[in-house]
């Protein structure tokens, strides 16, 4: 699908004579918990690289992996977990064995303030809360089964959603008043979203792993290594934990 | 066949052949497609996993609630808008026909902002009566006929206004009282018209998928219908997901030989 758009627009931008352009692009398919954390990265490295235009693409990990396994053209894969990453490399697509880059635990996101005082997984059961998760599908929702099977409570959930900011949303838009999230997707609202912290989140850990595609050029290497070096400090600051 | 209508001679340019060929094949070639990635011999149990027979059920369910409602609702809007000459009609036709042209999500995120909790229509439920739709099967049902009903209004006023108020008002000179009129003179004019209009907006919601997430959210059983079922299974499996979209074509196939020829009339009058 997304090959698809590419070339349909690559075809429209020929048409037009935009070609001429000697820029170098480097395509970025990372998970959507990575999309403000990213944008920086992208923004430091286009400024260390004046000639290249990196382009991002944000949506659940399994949707990337499916994508790319439906042949899109991606250079560098940034998955918000190692399983979905196996798949791709299960399926010959990289280039090369993947890095670990960051970490993330799960907490919950709710309107500033708590006025429900929502405290841990419990809150998401009571009858009062309407709470939203990520579908099981994608690292996220994986992550959420697995903090609450560890638990000996049973949220009611009233969405599942196709992946995490689309559970931000809902609670910041005042639909929800609970979502499970990311740390770090609290911490980029923090100001619409407060976090209320579950107690054995940091035993639920999704692992970041970053890889070059096959087929993708040189550059697609040195983002890798820009991620995994300068980038690391964006990453911690952002509230990503080390590998 | 109809292209006698075309050209009276009973030729087609030939010069229309090319593109008439190409506009075939932008259709026929992506259910091809589709066709060839199917998974034949899992297709029984793909269809018939928990997952698919809960949207199945549920996709079948809020779909024709959404239709009773499109025709309870818009055939007397249908009438009203054909039929009387208050000044801001036609204004108030092109507000009726939003959905038609807007983007399902935008129409989600109307729904949201006037029914959703703090929405001015939500609020007031929720605290007066306790009732909060987002994220309830009702939810869906709005959703749906949001975007389905402009179809039915269309072939409705459509068929309305190319009918004419000749037999009506022939009826009305015999004495007939307008209730009278309408039940026994309006209604069955209308019924080809009716009959494309449930049809069209039937498969319109059946399709709703953009507004539906949105307004509704996804859950299985309660708000995940069968094209949000395609969409969640697209993150992990692929084979359920085709197996889904071809059950979706299939119910478009049997909407359409059901609808044919009245629905493609009625759109044309």
């Amino acid at each position: 699908m997304h090959k698809a758009t590419a070339t349909l627009l690559a075809g429209l931008l020929a048409l037009s004579g935009c070609t001429a352009s000697a820029e170098r692009t480097l395509t970025v398919f990372a998970a959507a918990s990575l999309t403000e954390v990213f944008s920086t990265l992208e923004q430091r490295f286009e400024a260390d690289h004046p000639d290249v235009d990196v382009r991002l693409h944000f949506a659940g990990s399994s949707r990337l992996a499916q994508q790319l396994a439906e042949g899109a053209s991606a250079d560098v894969f940034a998955s918000a977990d190692a399983e979905v990453m196996r798949d791709v490399a299960s399926a010959g697509l990289l280039a090369a064995e993947p890095e670990p880059f960051a970490t993330n635990t799960l907490t919950i996101a709710v309107e500033p303030g708590n006025p429900l005082g929502i405290g841990g997984l419990a809150g998401l059961a009571r009858e009062d809360v309407t709470a939203v998760v990520c579908q099981p599908q994608v690292p996220c929702g994986d992550a959420a089964r697995e903090l609450v099977a560890g638990h000996d409570v049973e949220p009611r959930f009233a969405s599942e959603e196709p992946d995490v900011k689309a559970v931000l949303a809902k609670v910041r838009v005042g639909e929800a008043d609970a979502g499970l999230v990311y740390v770090t997707d609290a911490l980029a609202e923090a100001g619409a979203v407060d976090a209320v912290k579950i107690d054995g989140a940091e035993g639920v850990v999704n692992t970041y792993p970053i890889a070059t595609l096959a087929d993708a050029p040189a550059l697609a290497a040195e983002f890798q290594r820009f991620v995994l070096g300068a980038g690391s400090g964006v990453l911690r600051d952002a509230g990503f934990g080390a590998p | 066949m109809t292209s006698d209508r075309l050209t009276p001679a009973g030729r087609v340019p030939s010069v229309l052949w090319l593109p008439a060929a190409l506009a075939l094949a932008l259709v026929t070639l992506p259910i091809a497609g589709l066709l060839l990635r199917t998974d034949f011999a899992r297709l029984p149990t793909l269809l018939t996993s928990d997952a698919s027979l809960h949207a199945l059920r549920l996709s079948l369910l809020t779909a024709a609630l959404s239709t009773v409602l499109c025709v309870v609702l818009g055939v007397p809007l249908a009438v009203v808008l054909a039929r009387s000459t208050f000044p801001f009609v036609r204004v108030v036709r092109a507000v009726v026909l939003l959905p038609l042209v807007l983007p399902p999500v935008v129409g989600g995120f109307a729904l949201l902002y006037s029914l959703g909790r703090n929405g001015y229509i939500g609020y007031v439920l929720d605290v007066t009566a306790g009732i909060q739709v987002p994220f309830t099967t009702a939810a869906v049902v709005i959703a749906q006929t949001f975007v389905a009903m402009p179809f039915l209004v269309v072939s409705v006023e459509g068929a309305l206004r190319a009918t004419g108020e000749d037999y009506e008002r022939v009826a009305a000179t015999l004495g007939a009282r307008p209730t009278t009129v309408f039940t026994r003179v309006t209604c069955p004019l209308l019924l080809p018209a009716l009959a494309s209009g449930v049809v069209l907006s039937f498969a319109r919601a059946l399709g709703e998928f953009g507004a539906t997430i949105t307004f509704a959210g996804s859950l299985q059983g309660v708000t995940r219908t069968l094209p949000l079922e395609v969409y969640a299974q697209a993150d992990a499996d692929v084979d359920s997901a085709v197996a889904l979209s071809l059950l979706l074509i299939v119910i478009a196939v049997v909407v359409i030989v059901v609808a044919r020829p009245r629905s493609v009339e009625g759109v044309r009058a």
